[in-house]
């Protein structure tokens, strides 16, 4: 991983969670700007594949469990379709909240890996 | 629309999204768990194996359709409740017993104790969510 473009994914994607969330609330249902939002939290979680794939190649590996990295990184990679898929099963302003909520979880799923990958010892898994 | 249970519905469907996400993370990081180090701590990664799998259970009867699942909704929602609240007062008055993290250790906290919050809300939308008597 390379720490600031992790932090830009974060806070990309807490941003963007944020912003469907209050749009939810405020009873939009999902329109280009929603779905754009979860379109580029996407795009930088297949960006962070190629980077998780090719970084260890530069002597930048995770210094904790790779399984457990990559488990995360699939599972995070998942989630903005199948939110997707599912907020426009039934297209209210329901569905631009959870389109919101994939992607807090995925600014949580990203600190996880961030942690993964620098952070080892004693408090490496304080908090989440 | 009659594809979907009464359940499935409006901000139910928020709540089931989420359930589906905790349902995910607790499977998931329980399987690497159990594969990569179920030695160190087997009762600790059995429970939330267990949890996780308590999660998929009511992820899926949120969903489904008809009074069956509605009950099995409220089974899978109630031991989840139970377990976040047994757990984790054992976890704070005995922490020896849980060396290692678990979904519902210190309520959940592992997980901004959305598990100790979660079932609540489960259980306020199942009431009023109940199936109407056409539902079968």
């Amino acid at each position: 991983m390379i720490e600031w473009f992790t932090t830009v994914q974060i806070a990309v994607a807490v941003g963007a969670g944020l912003l469907c969330v209050v749009l939810g609330l405020a009873k939009r249902s999902p329109n280009d700007l929603i779905l754009g939002a979860a379109a580029l939290v996407e795009l930088l979680l297949i960006a962070q594949v190629v980077v998780a794939i090719v970084a260890p190649a530069f002597g930048n590996a995770p210094t904790g469990s790779g399984l457990e990295f990559w488990v995360y990184l699939v599972s995070a990679v998942l989630l903005p379709p199948l939110a997707v898929f599912w907020a426009l099963i039934e297209r209210t302003r329901w569905s631009t909240v959870v389109i919101g909520v994939a992607c807090l979880a995925i600014a949580v799923m990203v600190y996880r890996m961030n942690v993964i990958w620098f952070v080892q010892g004693p408090g490496a898994l304080a908090g989440l | 629309m009659s594809q979907l249970s009464s359940r499935a519905v409006g901000v139910g469907r928020v709540l089931i999204a989420v359930y589906a996400i905790l349902a995910l993370a607790a499977t998931a990081r329980s399987i690497v768990q159990l594969a990569g180090r179920f030695d160190q701590a087997p009762v600790a990664y059995s429970l939330s194996a267990f949890a996780g799998l308590v999660y998929v259970l009511a992820t899926i009867a949120l969903i489904g359709k008809g009074r069956t699942w509605y009950a099995v909704a409220w089974v899978a929602i109630g031991i989840e409740l139970l377990g976040v609240l047994v757990v984790g007062i054992l976890s704070i008055v005995h922490p020896e017993y849980f060396p290692h993290d678990t979904v519902w250790s210190y309520f959940g906290r592992g997980y901004l104790f959305i598990p100790l919050v979660l079932p609540i809300l489960g259980m306020v939308w199942l009431v009023r969510s109940r199936p109407r008597p056409e539902e079968s």
